[in-house]
This record gives C-alpha cells, sequence and structure tokens, in this order.
C-alpha cells in the first residue's frame, strides 16, 4: 500500500485469497479456552462492547434505560467492567451524554444518513456536527456503498476525509456495510480506502443488512489495519457490528485479533463489538462459570 | 436386527442356490446408529463418548452417553419451541398428538423387534405398543379439552367477574421411568407437550432404542423442533445439570433412589422449580394415564375482571 498518496488507488490494494482466508478463519475456533481464561478473556469482550440501540422506535427512556445497564451490566455479580461505549442516534445523543454523566462510557452517534448514506454531502456534514455539537465523543459513519461500487473511490475518499474533518476531536468510525460489498476484495479496498481517508476505526455493518459481520470479513479487515500498521507505524481500531449474539463468538474474534494483530489491539481502545445481544450472553457465561449452573435470561435486564 | 441377519433362506424350490447363499453371506451387516434428538435433528453426543448395550439377539450397540452440554443445547431449542408451540390451537396440538400416534402405529413391526431385543417377550411387546399408541390418542384427546374441565369461574364478593384458566408452565426436563423400554417415555412426553411445554426427556439408561426410534417417529409427525428432545446416558451424570438449569421451569424424575429424590428436590429450589418425583411404576396400568398429569405442568391464571361500573 502506497501511504503517502492524498487520495486511493486501487492498484495498490492487494488481492484476497478466499479460501486461505476461510480455512485461517476456522482455525481460529479451534483454541480451547476455559476457566480462568475464558472469564478473563468474557470480562475483556464486555468491556470492549458498544451497546446499541438504532431503532426508529428508540425512546428517550429506552436510552436511559440501555445507559443504566452500560453502566450496572449485572449488579448482582460485582466485578463486571462497564461497556466501551453507548451507541446511539444522533438526536438521543445528549440524553445518553446525561445519562452517562460521571461515568467512563463514551457516547457514539451513528451519523451521515445512517444506515443507507444515500444523502447529499452537506447534509452529512450537518448530520456529523450535530452528533459533536451535542456531545458524541464518537461518530460512526456509513460509506456511499453505490458509489464505492460504481467504482467512484475519489468520490467516498473525499467524503470520509470530509466527515472526519467535521467530527473535529471526536472519533472516527467508518462503516463499510460488507453486508453490501459482495466480495473480499471489495472489502479490503474499502477497508484501505476508509483507512487512508482518515478513519480511527473500520467498522464491519450497519447491523441492518444480512450478512452483517462474519469472520473472514473481519479478518480480511485486521490484515488491512496490519498492514497499514507495518507500512506507518500508526494504529487503526476495528469494530465489527451485528451477528455477533454469543460469548464463543466473542472469544473466537478475540483469538483472530490476537493472532492478526497482537496484544496491543486488544483493549477497549483499539477493538469493539457493536452489539446489544451478546452483553447478556457473556452475563449468563460468566454467572455459570461463578455458579456452576447453566443460566436463564429472564434473570437478566433485557437493557 | 434384521438388518444384520445373514441367514440364508431356501430358494423358490427348496434348495438355496450355491451362487445366492455366498451373496448373501457377503453383504455386509448394515446397522443403525443410535443417536440422540436434539431440536429435530440427530445430532451424535457433543462428548463423543458413548456406551454399550448387549442385545438379546447377541448384538452390540452403541449408545450416545450425553454431557451436561447436550442437555444445555437442548434446553436452548426447548426454551426457542416453546412459545410457538403453546401458541398453536389447542385442536392443533392435539391432531399432531394423534399424528404421532398414527406413526408410531404404522412402525409396530420395527418397535416389536426393537422391544424383544431388548428382552421383552413377544406378548408384551405388542401389548405395550399398543398402549402406547393408545396413550397418544388419550392425551391428544385432552389437549382441546382439559382447560374447559379444569378451569373455573370463581365466586368473589366484589364486583368482579373472577375466572381461572391454565395456561403451560414452560420448558419441562424429564428423566424418564429406566425399566421401561418405552411406555415410561410415551407416557410422560405426551401429557407434558399436551399443553403447550416443551421437554428434554433422559430415556432408560439400559433400554434406550426404542426411545430413540420413538424419536425419528417425532421426526415424523409435523412436531416443531425442539418441542421434544431425548437424549441417552446415565441418571447420575444429568439428574444435577437437569434440575439446576436456570431455563427449566419444571422438573420429572422417576426414580426409587431416596438420595435423587432429595437432589432434586434441593436443586429445583434454585428457580423454584416444579418438581414431580415418582417411584417406577407399570406403565401399562389404566390408573396411570389421567388428565391430572397434564395438571402437573401447568399454572393456573386467575383474571379480576370488573364489572357493574
Amino acid at each position: 500500500m502506497n501511504t503517502t498518496l492524498k487520495s486511493y488507488d486501487p492498484r495498490f490494494t492487494p488481492p484476497v485469497d478466499q479460501v486461505s482466508v476461510e480455512e485461517r478463519c476456522a482455525r481460529f475456533t479451534t483454541r480451547s479456552i476455559k476457566k480462568s481464561t475464558k472469564v478473563n478473556g468474557l470480562k475483556l469482550a464486555m468491556s470492549m462492547i458498544d451497546l446499541t440501540t438504532l431503532e426508529g422506535k428508540d425512546s428517550e427512556g429506552k436510552v436511559r434505560q440501555l445507559c443504566y445497564k452500560a453502566m450496572h451490566p449485572h449488579d448482582a455479580m460485582p466485578g463486571i467492567p462497564q461497556v466501551a461505549a453507548v451507541c446511539v442516534y444522533p438526536t438521543m445523543v445528549k440524553v445518553a451524554k446525561k445519562a452517562l454523566k460521571g461515568s467512563a462510557i463514551n457516547v457514539a452517534a451513528v451519523a451521515t444518513a445512517f444506515p443507507s448514506g444515500m444523502a447529499p454531502l452537506q447534509v452529512k456534514l450537518d448530520d456529523t456536527h450535530y452528533a459533536v455539537e451535542e456531545g458524541a465523543d464518537e461518530i460512526d459513519m456509513v460509506i456511499s456503498r453505490g458509489k464505492f461500487l460504481q467504482g467512484e473511490y475519489n468520490f467516498v475518499f473525499d467524503e470520509i476525509a470530509a466527515v472526519k474533518e467535521a467530527c473535529g476531536k471526536a472519533h472516527l468510525k467508518v462503516i463499510l456495510e460488507t453486508g453490501e460489498l459482495s466480495t473480499l476484495d471489495n472489502v479490503r479496498k474499502a477497508s484501505d480506502l476508509a483507512i487512508l481517508a482518515g478513519a480511527d476505526f473500520i467498522k464491519t455493518s450497519t447491523g441492518k443488512i444480512q450478512p452483517a459481520a462474519t469472520m473472514p470479513v473481519t479478518l480480511v479487515m485486521l490484515e488491512a489495519i496490519r498492514d497499514y500498521y507495518y507500512a506507518t507505524g500508526k494504529m487503526i481500531g476495528m469494530k465489527p457490528a451485528g451477528g455477533i449474539a454469543t460469548s464463543k463468538l466473542a472469544l473466537h474474534y478475540l483469538v483472530m485479533v490476537n493472532e492478526t494483530l497482537g496484544a496491543q489491539w486488544l483493549n477497549p481502545d483499539w477493538f469493539r463489538f457493536g452489539a446489544s445481544k451478546l452483553a447478556n450472553d457473556i452475563l449468563m457465561q460468566l454467572m455459570k462459570e461463578q455458579t456452576g449452573n447453566y443460566q436463564s435470561l429472564n434473570y437478566f435486564s433485557n437493557d | 436386527m434384521a438388518a444384520t441377519k445373514t441367514t440364508t433362506k431356501p430358494s423358490a424350490n427348496g434348495t438355496a442356490s450355491k451362487a445366492e447363499t455366498t451373496a448373501k453371506n457377503e453383504r455386509l451387516a448394515v446397522l443403525k446408529t443410535y443417536k440422540i434428538y436434539i431440536n429435530g435433528q440427530f445430532p451424535r453426543t457433543e462428548s463423543g463418548r458413548y456406551y454399550t448395550i448387549k442385545l438379546s439377539n447377541k448384538e452390540q450397540v452403541n449408545v450416545c452417553l450425553s454431557s451436561r452440554k447436550d442437555f444445555r443445547n437442548s434446553v436452548s431449542a426447548a426454551r426457542e419451541a416453546q412459545e410457538k408451540w403453546a401458541g398453536k390451537t389447542a385442536y392443533n396440538r392435539s391432531q399432531i398428538l394423534y399424528r404421532i400416534a398414527e406413526m408410531l402405529e404404522t412402525r409396530r413391526a420395527q418397535f416389536t423387534e426393537e422391544l424383544v431385543n431388548q428382552g421383552a417377550s413377544a406378548a408384551a411387546a405388542k401389548e405395550e405398543i399398543s398402549i402406547a399408541v393408545d396413550r397418544l390418542i388419550y392425551y391428544a384427546g385432552w389437549c382441546d379439552k382439559f382447560n374447559q374441565v379444569f378451569s373455573s369461574v370463581n365466586p368473589v364478593s366484589s364486583s368482579h367477574f373472577n375466572f381461572s384458566s391454565l395456561e403451560p408452565t414452560g420448558v419441562v426436563a424429564a428423566i424418564a421411568d429406566q425399566n421401561s423400554r418405552l411406555l415410561g417415555l410415551v407416557s410422560i412426553i405426551a401429557p407434558v407437550i399436551a399443553s403447550g411445554n416443551t421437554i428434554i426427556a433422559l430415556a432408560s439408561t439400559q433400554f434406550p432404542l426404542s426411545a430413540i426410534t420413538f424419536a425419528e417417529v417425532l421426526n415424523t409427525s409435523d412436531l416443531p423442533a425442539g418441542v421434544v428432545n431425548i437424549l441417552t446416558g446415565e441418571v447420575s451424570e444429568l439428574l444435577v445439570p437437569f434440575t439446576t438449569h436456570m431455563d427449566v421451569n419444571a422438573v420429572y424424575i422417576n426414580t426409587n433412589n431416596q438420595q435423587d429424590k432429595v437432589t432434586a428436590e434441593t436443586n429445583a429450589a434454585l428457580n423454584v422449580k416444579r418438581v414431580k418425583v415418582e417411584a417406577s411404576i407399570d406403565w401399562t396400568l389404566p390408573k396411570n394415564e389421567d388428565p391430572y398429569r397434564i395438571l402437573d405442568y401447568t399454572e393456573v391464571k386467575t383474571t379480576w375482571h370488573p364489572i357493574g361500573i
């Protein structure tokens, strides 16, 4: 990858070998992680969660409830870390910010006409400015997949760069929406493009399109981050989102991060899970380790 | 079992031709793998373990020695299936139970052979299957009737219309009668699912074959996946997970062991499961089929409806 360019040139993106990516991913699921290692892994995963509610029916009450869950995952069991961030729509940022006051939990806002991204640039920038002014610490933007698939890489590049500028001090996560990119080669191209355009994090999906995050897609994105790190020494964060609902799968992802990027990425500053159901599954597993009994969702708060 | 028989039969003219005999002798036996039944599928136990059973026809059969994780997977499946199963009309549940009886009836020959291979006399095997079919039909009939019979309108001294009706308890874990080959299992599954519960049943350790073949019957009877899950294995190993799992709402334990009873009742207190502990009984007796076995796994919901205001 040529990192000195001020635009993106797809000729510098290496091709992806889909077969070997899938085989490599299958290997990550064979590590045996038990007992105290498992407990530590689960607690780490818990601390990396972006607790998310992105529905048209979201209300202030629902967001406040989610924020409470973020701060008090399960009070019956002490020693559970809080999640990394709460992820909401821009109009809910102020509510979340107020509810999370005094905690170290960030507020992430999805901006730029989430989830489709079908809006003029000025609308996207206004959306971003609004979210930042409301107090968002992190902005999750979507790329224009239509333009990307048409090969208009410069358009997508400029858009990301403009949003990055609009973010100011807020961290920028760029959502590639890999479910709409069709091939792993496209995923790799979009990853390189987003990184060069100024993304602090690259993120797989909005959660509104199936398939959302998968292990092969995440591996390809992690490899883009790794290659960029080798070339420049700069670290980029990674956030798989959508479809990661079980503790076991979360541990597989942690194994993948550790074996692709190394332990320095294994903290909430550099790796996040975008999830809503995962938190309760982790809590049930931790409770199972503590009590020895299989748990029921009935005894854990919804959000 | 028939598949392994390599005896030669005389040909039409009374003498076995040499070529025919050799061909029959050379055919390799095709043995059935007895696997467990979870979520409408027949996986092997995740633990990879098995135990061996010797049949009266000198054959040996390997049977899955299920682990607590198989049970955990079954509970997930049963929980997933429960709401939809309870949401079906009582009449539809009745039809499906009747369908199970029909399918069992058509497999009579297979079950007879299996029961005989597990040590039953031919006459006893036939009787057991007949009663099993009749019992399924008995509970099929009760599906859309027990609520009328056992619900009530209650007199109260205020201006309310007060009525009580029955709802399924939820997910039921059952350890079937260890001395019964088929009937003990059928007699516990049928009343539990009749009201809309889902069940995870542990078959008899020494007689597991007809339990698994019964799962094949269930699988071809329009019964949604996960409503009935059947495991094979050891009571001593599975009693604790069966009774401690927080997502199980009721347990049925058939045991003659006083210590097992105490363990079951103590563990069930964790999340206040309903518990029914019963000693091994003669399931062929008519007194052991009654609608109160449906009621054991239901909850009474009482509604106070204001009137005259």
